[in-house]
């Protein structure tokens, strides 16, 4: 009991915490973004494998990191348009064509990844995001090492939040995006364009996920391999109910979930020899689902989520 | 001109008949065997690309045509073992871990194929032989390295999933670091994924936290952890010295060539039959070995490791087997 204690009390763990949360957050944002809008994307675990690969293989072309981030948003936007195309104007079903939108992606990205290096025996490696050393704030006890040794991705991820927060709550943007996923003939009786709006939001929601694959590839390991988003997608897409489409949540439950995964590991080694390591590994999902209950019960769902729209039509 | 197309056509349809019948005959004098292999992930995974590297060379000198199908599911496994089969190829190389008995069936339904297949089960006749990377050995020499240089006498373990094949590494690794450091302490973890590079470092940076000064890197990411927190490391099956220099102390390496020759030429001269071919992964057949960064560690461990090593390869020293999921210390 001492040991779990003085686990949670220590810096390392809640930097662990923030690292393993970072590709969450930026996952969370981007379905948050799609779902404010009325649209469910399922292409989100998809989405995460292309925005490993393409920011990985833009960096190792010699796109230089920040060249490989855009390179990713821009994929994650290019699958972001398919769905929107495909769910949006045709009105098909969300959770179909975002399944199709998931297994197209990964395949996609893993047959470009085989086609540029057919015969490579090791995965090659670029060379990633390192952990920032910011001076002053860096020296601040615990939050310094926890906060502001991170990479700078990590960074990215909590302006990220702030930005997502400011659109949708300060701009009239934001108030468009919100009454398109509550409201659509709202938003069309102003003269504005559903479509456009919804369109819009999955893509940037999806150059977020694709974000959130890429931190993968470039600063949390500095090689793609297949298989390795491994559900991280999945699980954002709860994580936004616990969020109830809120930010701030979103953050909370990103951390949330990065601090149960980061404290079983911990557990494992510690105890690991009286219970099944099985356990472990799947509290963090238990726990989820368990937080997921609690507040899904009071959670805002944006309306017009998952009903399609057509102009014209009442 | 019209009979004489007619007797062209003819020529043709029988030479085709005739090669067709010829064909795996003429294909077995000449030397090239057809192998396909069947992978679950891609080539690039440590435990793979021994069996992908030995085959190309085998490719390379002309013995066999060699094709193969990666990222293959367990569920769609037994389609592509048929589809292999059905195209005539002679000999099947994969891994079945994931699907024991169903391969061993489909195995049945073509006993002119020969399969040989990485499983924890064992032979059936007349055609399904099984391979493992039967590497104890030199991962017990690996522990003896790593019980001998730990300072803080903490050795951290991150392995993929807990079945026989990687606990029996991990065992042999621990005891080979228990016989030389009575004191040392071992965090064990599993990550329950071939893959997931970020989080085996998570896991690895858990142990650091914890004070391992030594990791066993059995997955991808373990070594990239202790490069950070500049620690050493353990390499597993493949070396991986240059890409992390400085790090890792040594390896324990799995060799496929030993095995995959002698299946090769086993169906080139017709007696291929279901075996257990996994001795073949021993030291003493050249399919494991030990390499030590000498630069790291120091003379007298590293003459302690060679007399372990002459013994084991004289038939002197035999490393246990276990095959039990290792456990932490704490």
């Amino acid at each position: 009991m001492m040991d779990i204690l003085q686990i949670l009390l220590s810096e390392s763990f809640w930097a662990a915490s923030l690292r393993i949360a970072t590709p969450l957050i930026f996952g969370v944002l981007g379905a948050l973004l799609c779902e404010k809008s009325g649209v469910l994307n399922l292409g989100i675990e998809g989405i995460f494998a292309a925005g490993a690969m393409c920011g990985w293989m833009a960096v190792w072309l010699g796109a230089g990191l920040w060249g490989g981030v855009l390179v990713a948003a821009l994929a994650g936007a290019f699958f972001g348009l398919i769905h929107g195309i495909l769910t949006v104007p045709l009105g098909l079903s969300q959770h179909v064509s975002g399944l199709g939108v998931t297994l197209f992606a990964t395949s996609l990205s893993y047959f470009t990844y085989r086609t540029a290096l057919p015969t490579v025996t090791s995965p090659p490696r670029i060379e990633p995001f390192r952990a920032l050393d910011i001076p002053i704030l860096s020296d601040i006890p615990f939050l310094g090492p926890v906060v502001f040794q991170q990479t700078a991705m990590t960074m990215l991820a909590l302006a990220m939040v702030l930005l997502v927060w400011y659109v949708l709550n300060r701009t009239a943007l934001g108030v468009a995006l919100q009454a398109v996923g509550d409201n659509p003939d709202s938003v069309d009786a102003q003269g504005l364009s559903v479509y456009g709006l919804r369109i819009g939001a999955v893509m940037a929601g999806s150059a977020l996920m694709a974000l959130g694959g890429a931190f993968l590839t470039m600063s949390a390991f500095d090689a793609f391999f297949f298989g390795m988003v491994n559900g991280r997608g999945w699980i954002c897409i709860a994580l936004v109910i616990f969020a109830s489409w809120k930010p701030g949540k979103a953050l909370l439950g990103a951390l949330l979930f990065g601090a149960f995964d980061a404290l079983q590991v911990r557990l494992q080694t510690e105890v690991g020899a009286m219970v099944p390591g099985q356990v472990f590994l799947m509290a963090p999902y238990v726990l989820s689902i368990f937080a997921l209950v609690v507040a899904a019960r009071r959670a805002e769902y944006p309306r017009a989520l998952l009903t399609p729209w057509f102009k014209g039509q009442r | 001109m019209k009979s004489k197309f007619s007797i062209t056509r003819r020529a043709i349809l029988a030479g085709t008949a005739a090669l067709a019948l010829l064909l795996p005959a003429g294909a077995a004098l000449a030397g090239t065997v057809k192998v396909a292999a069947i992978y679950t992930l891609p080539v690039e995974q440590q435990w793979i690309s021994r069996i992908h590297l030995a085959l190309n060379a085998a490719k390379d000198r002309g013995e066999i045509d060699y094709v193969f199908s990666e990222n293959v599911a367990n569920t769609d496994y037994e389609r592509v073992m048929r589809e292999y089969a059905e195209q005539g190829v002679q000999l099947v190389v994969g891994e079945v871990f994931g699907l024991e008995r169903a391969a061993r069936k489909v195995a049945a339904d073509y006993p002119e194929t020969g399969f040989l297949m990485g499983s924890s089960f064992g032979p059936v006749a007349p055609n399904f032989s099984v391979f493992d990377n039967w590497i104890h050995e030199p991962s017990y020499l690996s522990g003896m390295v790593a019980g001998a240089s730990t300072e803080s006498n903490v050795i951290g373990m991150v392995g993929g999933y807990a079945i026989p094949e990687v606990n029996r590494l991990m065992n042999a690794f621990m005891e080979g670091a228990r016989a030389v450091n009575p004191e040392v302490k071992f965090l064990v973890n599993f990550i329950d994924s071939w893959y997931d590079p970020p989080k085996a470092k998570e896991s690895a940076f858990a142990m650091m936290d914890a004070g391992a000064d030594i990791m066993f890197a059995e997955r991808f990411g373990v070594a990239d952890a202790a490069v950070e927190r500049g620690v050493k490391a353990v390499g597993n099956v493949i070396d991986t010295s240059a890409d992390y220099p400085n790090t890792i102390l040594t390896s324990a390496l799995w060799h496929m060539e030993p095995t995959i020759d002698r299946a090769i030429a086993a169906v080139a001269g017709g007696t291929f039959e279901a075996a257990d071919y996994g001795q073949y992964s021993f030291m003493s057949y050249g399919g494991g070995s030990l390499v030590v960064d000498k630069t790291l560690v120091s003379a007298e461990v590293l003459a302690e490791v060679e007399a372990t090593e002459t013994s084991i390869m004289e038939g002197m020293f035999r490393v246990n087997v276990n095959d039990d999921r290792p456990v932490s210390d704490k």
